[in-house]
């Protein structure tokens, strides 16, 4: 029975810290491998805001997200803009963005001290006999919200539409007018706000480690690999796979292998089926 | 000429989401013989040599070359078969000079086999047989055309490269995409000739084709496709004159138009 | 002079033709052309070593060397091949704990166990690296970049191979001279082997594979077999600068899959010249002692190299060997239109 509370919780946390990842993929084909290192800056932004000003903790939330949100539009605006099309540069610059915030992080001095968010209630209640804490609750009622919240976005209002557009076919969606570029800089914009809504929502469950970039990275594209690389609906199935063969793990052998399942499950779908559960995109393009 | 059909196609199906490319196409290929398929744009020419040839797997159907089942196999493994295709939008080595292009294929596994083109069953020093090459299909060697980059070559040049990089791998088939389009009027005249001579050689083709005036010269048969699915197969006579066909492809009074050039 | 009907115009320099095509009757002009980069590379890698002072420097040089051969297996995979190694640790890992395990658990002598070492070390990252190669560029990616982070975990969970503490106790090379010069030597040859394997024919089917493999495959080639064989080069150069790392260091563990390794090799190919297979040397000649001096820095360093990356990437300057290059080969002038 708590195998299968905590498997819902850490799957709707994988997925979560999968989705913005997927949405930058999906639109402009960029692999966002700062995505963990967003994730990360946004835990200590968030931090500083409540933390170090002391502000109200709502409207700190809300000053991150947007703060991301606008560095996320930065980085896309004046660094990938330039590479986007060359498949090397993209990939290069966009690892070496993560890189380079990651260990200023690092280097800041956030080690060692213990970094962390406040919950939003303190607390907890027994599901049968399993403690849950309220944090986690809400971490999987926020999740399920945030899901809705893209469907619906992306189903029925212009802009969320125009992401569905370009994701499908961009030439398509410039020929009805859609401007590719902004809606690059507004995929990514999103995307990077989602990472750091995970973050301030699920980093209050521990401390706010900067190796956590790592490992958020890892298993965002362990989750849009295994749920096909440009499938929203694939990643947040994926997302239970990995997150119950996470918590089989730990229940059954140990904490420290949830990395390894993640890079299992990636190595895995390569081999036996890599276009992933509901993959649009064939691993071999067929352009001829 | 014996008389199992080199080239097999089974009730073909290939279908991209809800579009259906193809639709149980069937029909053969004999040895030594020259097929023309025709039909208006989207009509499944280019899908079916893809399936052929290994670049898309067909949804549904069998593919036999020489009674093997090649239906399903990687594009490597039917090319080293001998069954060899050019492509529509052509794909030569830009920044490399004309020659290098066929350096490229002779280190193929078949072209180490066969020794490429007359090359009688040893490969010799790779430049030099793609030079010949290139001099036999009309590259002017006095004119040092095959020692031009690719990308400084007119479209006739290129068209004769994409057949030289077939022939590099001493082809029992090649599969024609379009070889006459882009050509002018010159161009053909002299493609024309190259075709009957592959022919001679004892390679089987396939071509399609939009050009049909030039294409009834060199075709012994003719197939038509339309939407996917083939409407008639004769000779060109019989073709042109089936109704279906005159209803998918032209109004009717341009094909007695079309017929009277030929 | 009206600026507007001029125009720069780049032409190759009259020795440069004149000694494009190798005859056997050759001026001494031509031929100095042709061996004086060479010859100024070669001297200088083998004279760094008796010039540097101290006990310190010569190291570095070392140092710089196993750098070098990561960054020739970046640039020879990402432009010849177009595959994108994001995990040099990976290789110096592989390599550097297969030398570190035959010489502590299996008594090998260091000049044994680091052949054996590069050669499987090769096998099993190709191995490993396989699944990924029939598919697009971007998997290669990941899959590169995630290994050395897993692998580093793995080691730390299971503890094994020393776990965080590492192998201790590794043999150092027989000789300080030999120490120097063995690596340098290797590089040597793997730089000038691989700008052979890529001017050579053979080389054009690599770069054929990278720009229009549809074509190739038409070709009845497969693929996947000349990719697979271009991992193995480039993971026997990473496998071998690991071997001799922890030879050199008498010590294996975690820290060799680092992300110092991943990174700075692809900063030095930028800056030195990507696609030329010198420029990574170059490239390693300059990041690494400025990497030194900053130790202090302590992970600074790796934001720095990521921010000269990126500003490379973006203005998409091609690098000093390019820009050497062009000035050695070729003349610009202004011309009327």
């Amino acid at each position: 029975m708590d195998i299968l509370i905590y498997g819902i919780i850490n799957s709707v946390m994988l997925a979560l810290m999968a989705l913005g990842f997927a949405l930058v993929y999906g639109t402009s084909r960029i692999p966002n491998f700062a995505h963990g290192a967003i994730y990360v800056l946004c835990g200590f932004v968030a931090w500083f805001f409540v933390r170090s000003l002391e502000l109200n903790y709502l409207l700190s939330v809300i000053l991150s997200l947007l703060l991301i949100g606008l560095l996320g539009a930065l980085i896309y605006r004046f660094v990938l803009i330039r590479v986007r099309g060359m498949n090397i540069s993209e990939i290069i610059a966009s690892y070496a963005i993560g890189l380079a915030i990651i260990e200023t992080l690092r280097w800041g001095g956030f080690k060692g001290t213990t970094y962390t968010l406040p919950v939003i209630i303190e607390g907890g209640v027994m599901i049968g006999d399993i403690p849950v804490d309220y944090q986690r609750i809400f971490v999987v009622i926020l999740g399920v919200a945030v899901v809705a919240f893209l469907w619906l976005f992306t189903h029925y209002t212009r802009i969320g539409l125009a992401l569905r557009g370009m994701a499908q076919d961009e030439r398509a969606a410039l020929m009805l007018g859609i401007d590719s570029d902004t809606m690059a800089v507004v995929a990514m914009a999103f995307g990077c706000m989602l990472a750091g809504f995970a973050a301030i929502v699920i980093l209050p469950l521990g401390n706010i480690v900067v190796e956590k970039g790592y490992d958020v990275l890892i298993q965002a594209i362990a989750v849009c690999i295994v749920g096909g690389l440009g499938s929203w609906m694939g990643a947040v199935l994926a997302a239970f796979i990995i997150g119950f063969a996470q918590i089989l793990t730990t229940v059954y052998l140990g904490p420290q292998f949830q990395m390894v399942v993640a890079f299992l499950a990636i190595i895995l779908t390569l081999i036996l089926r890599p276009s992933g559960l509901f993959g649009q995109q064939k691993e071999l393009e067929e352009r001829v | 000429m014996s008389d199992q059909p080199i080239l097999k196609i089974e009730e073909v199906t290939k279908a991209f989401g809800g579009i259906l490319a193809l639709n149980r196409v069937s029909f053969e290929l004999k040895e030594g013989e020259i097929l023309g398929i025709i039909g208006p744009n989207g009509s499944g020419k280019t899908t079916i040599v893809n399936c052929i040839t290994g670049f898309i797997r067909a949804t549904s159907g069998r593919i036999f070359f020489r009674g093997k089942d090649i239906t399903g196999m990687p594009p490597h493994k039917i090319a080293d078969m001998g069954v060899t295709r050019t492509f529509q939008i052509m794909r030569p080595y830009f920044s490399l000079p004309a020659y290098k292009n066929l350096v490229i294929p002779l280190f193929s596994p078949r072209a180490k086999r066969t020794g490429g083109w007359r090359g009688g069953g040893k490969l010799g020093d790779r430049n030099t047989v793609g030079i010949d090459i290139l001099e036999e299909i009309g590259f002017e060697r006095d004119s040092y055309v095959p020692y031009k980059l690719a990308s400084a070559l007119p479209t006739g040049y290129l068209k004769r490269l994409e057949l030289a990089r077939c022939l590099a791998l001493k082809p029992d088939i090649i599969l024609c995409d379009e070889v006459f389009s882009g050509l002018s009027m010159s161009e053909i005249a002299s493609m024309v000739p190259l075709i009957e001579r592959l022919q001679m050689e004892g390679i089987s083709l396939i071509m399609i084709e939009h050009r049909l005036r030039e294409l009834f010269r060199v075709a012994n048969r003719i197939m038509v496709l339309n939407f996917g699915e083939k409407l008639v197969e004769g000779s060109a006579e019989e073709v042109m004159a089936n109704e279906q066909v005159k209803e998918a492809y032209f109004g009717s009074e341009e094909v007695e138009e079309v017929m009277s050039y030929a | 002079m009206n600026m507007e009907n001029r125009r720069k115009e780049r032409i190759d320099r009259g020795i440069k033709v004149r000694s494009d095509g190798l005859y056997a009757l050759m001026g001494w002009q031509e031929l100095c052309y042709l061996t004086l980069p060479r010859f100024v590379l070669i001297a200088g890698l083998l004279a760094l070593p008796l010039i540097m002072p101290g006990m310190y420097w010569p190291r570095v040089i070392t140092i710089v060397c196993i750098y070098a051969l990561l960054a020739l297996s970046f640039d020879f995979l990402a432009h010849f091949v177009g595959l994108v190694s994001l995990g040099g640790a990976f290789f110096i890992g592989t390599g550097g704990y297969l030398a570190a395990i035959l010489n502590t658990s299996f008594g090998m002598h260091p000049m044994l166990a680091i052949p054996i070492a590069t050669f499987a070390g090769a096998i099993i990252c190709t191995i490993l690296l396989l699944p990924c190669l029939p598919l697009r560029g971007v998997y290669f990616a990941i899959v590169t970049l995630m290994y050395p982070l897993v692998l580093a975990r793995i080691i730390e969970a299971l503890d094994i191979f020393g776990g965080t503490d590492g192998i201790l106790g590794v043999d150092s090379f027989p000789n300080a001279w030999l120490e120097q010069y063995f690596v340098i030597i290797v590089l040597l040859l793997f730089v000038f082997g691989a700008r052979r394997l890529v001017n050579q024919d053979i080389g054009l089917v690599f770069r054929a594979v990278k720009d229009n493999d549809q074509a190739v495959r038409a070709s009845g080639m497969n693929v996947n077999t000349y990719k697979a064989a271009a991992v193995f080069i480039a993971s026997a150069m990473g496998c071998f600068g690991g071997a001799c790392l922890v030879h050199i260091y008498m010590w294996g563990g975690i820290s060799l899959f680092a992300l110092d390794f991943s990174i700075l090799p692809i900063a030095a190919t930028v800056i030195g010249g990507a696609g030329t297979l010198v420029g990574p040397v170059l490239g390693c000649l300059i990041l690494v002692p400025i990497s030194e001096l900053l130790r202090e820095f302590g992970t600074l360093r790796i934001v720095f190299y990521s921010l000269i990356l990126v500003g490379f990437v973006v203005f998409r300057s091609e690098g000093i060997m390019v820009y050497g290059e062009q000035k050695y080969h070729q003349f610009e002038r202004w011309v009327k239109v």
